[in-house]
C-alpha cells in the first residue's frame, strides 16, 4: 500500500514534502521517507502519484512491493 | 534560483543541499552593466541621465543591477527553497541552481531561521551586503513558506537590506501579491524562450496543477506563466530583471526575440548568461555535448540585443554562497558553527556611515573618468580595443596579477569606455609564485584583450603576456580604472598615428566556470 523513496537517490531537495496529500512524508537524517501506512499512492486524491510528478531524480520514489498495493475502501 | 540562470547564470546545476556555507554575492550572475549604445546601460553606469529616476534609486546600490555599485557592494545569498517546480536540461538538481551559482557547487540548506542570524551575522561585520537573494538550490517560490518566512525575519531586524528573488517565473503568478507585501522590490525571472517550440528543447518536464507535464505543452505553461509574472510585477511597480542562457544552437538567435517580449512587458534589464557545460556536471546538456558559446559568440548577442534594452554583462556565475564583497568569498568567516556562537548586533548607523562613504567615492569615480574623456570626444576613430583589469574594488586597478581570480573587461572606443563582463581564471598563482600551468589559462581567458591593468605583476608573467601580444600595464596601480582605461586609449590612438603600433584585431577567448574551484 505504499510507495517508497530510495534513499540513495533523494537529494532531500524537500519538493515531495508538501505535495503529499496524505502528510506522509517527512525528513529523516538527511534524506526524505514515506510513512507506509499513511501513503494512498495518492489514490482518491490525484491522478499521478504526487511524489513521483514532483521528484526530480527519476525512479526515486518507486512502489514498495513489501506492501500491498492500496485499496480505496469503497 | 531558479532556474538557471543567474546567473549568471549558467550552468547547471543545482539541488542538493548541504553543505557549504552561506552563500554570497558574488557574481554574478549578472549583474549590470553600461552600455554607451543607445540606451544606456544598464544600471549604471549610465545612470541618472538616462535612466527613470525611480528605477536608478532602486537600482543604484545593487551590485547586481548597478556596474558601479558592484564595485562597491556586495550582495548575499541564502538556500532555504531547496525544492524545484521544473526542470532545466542545464540543471543538476545534486548541486546548487544554476542561475546563480557554479555548476557543481553545492550550498548548504538552511532554515529561515538560520538564514536570517546568518544574513544579520554577515551585514553586521560587512556593510557593503545590501542586498539578500534566495538562491539555489531550487525556485523559491516553489517553496513559498520558506522563503517568505525568512524575508519576513530579516525584514524586522534589518529593515535596509534589499531582498530579491529569482525563480523559474511558474509559481511566480500566484505569489505576486504576497511578494510586493514583503516589500520586495527586485524580481529575477529566468526566460530562455518565448516560443514552446524552443522550450521544449530545454526543459523536459515542469510540475504544475498536482501533474507531470512533459513536451511542447509543459514549455507552453511556463512561457505563460512567465509572461504574466513579468507583466503582474510591472504592474505593480516592481522591479523585474530577465535573465536568459545562451544555449548555441538551441535559443541563441531566439534570445532576441526574447530580449524584445521582455522589454516590451517591462522587465527594466536582460542578463544574457553563457550556458556552462560539462559532462563531469551531471546534466542533459553536459552529457550530450551540448557546447556552451565563445566569448564573441556572447558578446555580439549582447551587442545586439543592447540597442534594444539595458543589458546586463557584470554578471560572473560565482559561487552563491561565497560572502563579502563581489568576488571576494569570505564564506569561511560565516560557517553555520560560527554564525550559531556569534553575538549579532545589527549595526545599522555603521552601515549607513559606509554606504555614503561608498557613494562619495563613486562620485570621484565618475568625475575622474568624465574629466578624462574631454579630450577624447574630439577623436574621431573607429578603434575599439577591449582590456583586461584586475582589481578587488572600489573602481580601482588594485589587485596583482598573479592574486587575480577574475578580470574585469572594458571596451574601449572614442565613445569611452565600457565594461563588457568578467573572465574567471584559476588562481594564477598563490602567495606571489608563479606556476607554470596556469598562466596559458590566464592568457587564454583574456587573449582578446590588447592591454592587462594590474597593481603589480612578476617578470616572467610579464614576458609572457607580451609574447601573446597582450600589453603588461603596471603605470595605473590604484587609479580608478576607468579614467585609467580612457588615458591608456588615448596613448593607444596617439601611438597608432605616429606608426609606432598596428592595430589588429584579436581572437576570441574562453569563457571559464572554473574559477573558485579552491573553494
Ligand atoms: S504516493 Fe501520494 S500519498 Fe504516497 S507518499 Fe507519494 S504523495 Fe504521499
Ligand atoms: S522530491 Fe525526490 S529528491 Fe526531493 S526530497 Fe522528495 S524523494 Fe528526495
Ligand atoms: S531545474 Fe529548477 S533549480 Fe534547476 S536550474 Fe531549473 S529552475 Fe533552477
Amino acid at each position: 500500500m505504499a510507495f517508497k523513496i530510495i534513499s540513495s537517490q533523494c537529494t532531500a531537495c524537500s519538493a515531495c514534502e508538501p505535495e503529499c496529500p496524505n502528510n506522509a512524508i517527512r525528513e529523516k537524517d538527511g534524506t526524505f521517507i514515506i510513512k507506509p501506512e499513511k501513503c494512498t499512492e495518492c489514490l482518491g486524491y490525484f491522478d499521478e502519484p504526487q511524489c513521483v510528478a514532483v521528484c526530480p531524480v527519476d525512479d526515486t520514489c518507486v512502489i514498495d512491493n513489501s506492501f500491498p498495493r492500496y485499496v480505496v475502501a469503497a | 534560483m531558479d532556474n538557471q540562470a543567474s546567473v549568471a547564470s549558467i550552468g547547471i546545476d543545482q539541488i542538493k543541499p548541504l553543505d557549504q556555507i552561506m552563500q554570497q554575492v558574488a557574481e554574478h550572475k549578472g549583474c549590470g552593466t553600461s552600455s554607451e549604445g543607445g540606451k544606456a546601460s544598464c544600471g549604471s553606469s549610465g545612470g541618472p541621465e538616462d535612466m527613470d529616476p525611480a528605477i536608478w534609486e532602486k537600482v543604484k546600490n545593487h551590485p547586481c543591477y548597478s556596474e558601479e555599485a558592484h564595485h562597491h557592494f556586495a550582495r548575499m545569498h541564502v538556500a532555504v527553497a531547496p525544492a524545484c517546480n521544473i526542470q532545466c536540461n542545464y540543471c543538476n538538481r545534486k548541486y546548487d541552481c544554476a542561475n546563480e551559482s557554479r555548476p557543481g557547487v553545492v550550498s548548504e540548506k538552511l532554515t529561515p531561521e538560520q538564514a536570517a542570524k546568518k544574513v544579520l551575522a554577515v551585514a553586521s561585520t560587512i556593510p557593503q551586503m545590501t542586498v539578500l537573494g534566495i538562491a539555489g538550490p531550487g525556485d523559491p517560490l516553489a517553496n513559498p513558506e520558506k522563503t517568505f518566512k525568512t524575508f519576513e525575519l530579516i525584514a524586522a531586524t534589518a529593515p535596509d537590506i534589499k531582498l530579491c528573488v529569482s525563480t523559474n517565473g511558474l509559481a511566480l503568478p500566484e505569489h505576486v501579491d504576497r511578494l510586493s507585501q514583503y516589500n520586495i522590490d527586485h524580481v529575477t525571472i529566468t526566460i530562455n524562450m518565448v516560443d514552446p517550440e524552443i522550450g521544449q528543447h530545454i526543459y523536459p518536464w515542469i510540475f504544475y496543477k498536482n501533474k507531470r507535464w512533459k513536451g511542447i505543452d509543459a514549455a507552453r505553461i511556463l512561457h505563460e506563466h512567465q509572461m504574466r509574472g513579468l507583466e503582474m510585477l510591472t504592474e505593480r511597480g516592481i522591479l523585474c530583471k530577465v535573465n536568459s542562457v545562451m544555449i548555441p544552437g538551441i535559443n541563441d538567435k531566439h534570445l532576441v526575440e526574447v530580449n524584445k517580449a521582455v522589454k516590451s512587458r517591462g522587465a527594466f534589464l536582460h542578463n544574457i548568461m553563457p550556458l556552462i557545460s560539462a559532462p563531469e556536471h551531471g546534466t542533459v546538456f553536459g552529457l550530450n555535448g551540448q557546447r556552451g558559446p565563445t566569448a564573441q559568440e556572447l558578446k555580439a548577442l549582447q551587442d545586439s540585443c543592447e540597442g534594444e534594452m539595458n543589458m546586463m554583462r557584470h554578471c560572473r556565475q560565482c559561487r552563491a554562497d561565497a560572502v563579502g564583497l563581489l568576488g571576494e568569498d569570505r564564506s569561511s568567516e560565516f560557517t553555520t558553527e560560527k554564525i550559531e556562537a556569534m553575538e549579532v548586533n545589527y549595526d545599522m548607523e555603521g552601515r549607513k556611515a559606509y554606504q555614503a562613504a561608498v557613494e562619495q567615492e563613486r562620485q570621484a569615480t565618475v568625475a575622474a573618468k568624465q574629466a578624462e574623456m574631454a579630450d577624447l570626444e574630439a577623436e574621431f576613430s573607429d578603434v575599439k580595443i577591449l582590456i583586461a583589469v584586475a582589481t578587488k574594488g572600489h573602481g580601482r586597478v588594485n589587485e596583482h596579477f598573479g592574486h587575480a581570480q577574475e578580470f574585469q573587461i572594458y571596451e574601449l572606443s572614442t565613445s569611452g569606455s565600457k565594461f563588457v563582463g568578467h573572465r574567471r581564471v584559476d588562481l594564477y598563482c598563490q602567495g606571489g609564485y608563479g606556476e607554470e600551468d596556469a598562466l596559458p589559462i590566464v592568457i587564454r581567458a583574456i587573449n582578446d584583450c590588447v592591454a592587462v591593468f594590474v597593481a603589480k605583476i612578476g617578470g616572467c608573467p610579464k614576458a609572457d603576456l607580451q609574447a601573446a601580444g597582450i600589453d603588461p600595464v603596471d603605470k595605473y596601480a590604484h587609479e580608478f580604472i576607468e579614467q585609467s582605461a580612457v588615458k591608456y586609449f588615448k596613448e593607444y590612438l596617439g601611438k597608432i598615428k605616429s606608426g609606432e603600433i598596428v592595430h589588429a584585431a584579436r581572437g576570441d577567448a574562453d569563457i571559464r566556470q572554473g574559477a573558485y574551484i579552491a573553494a
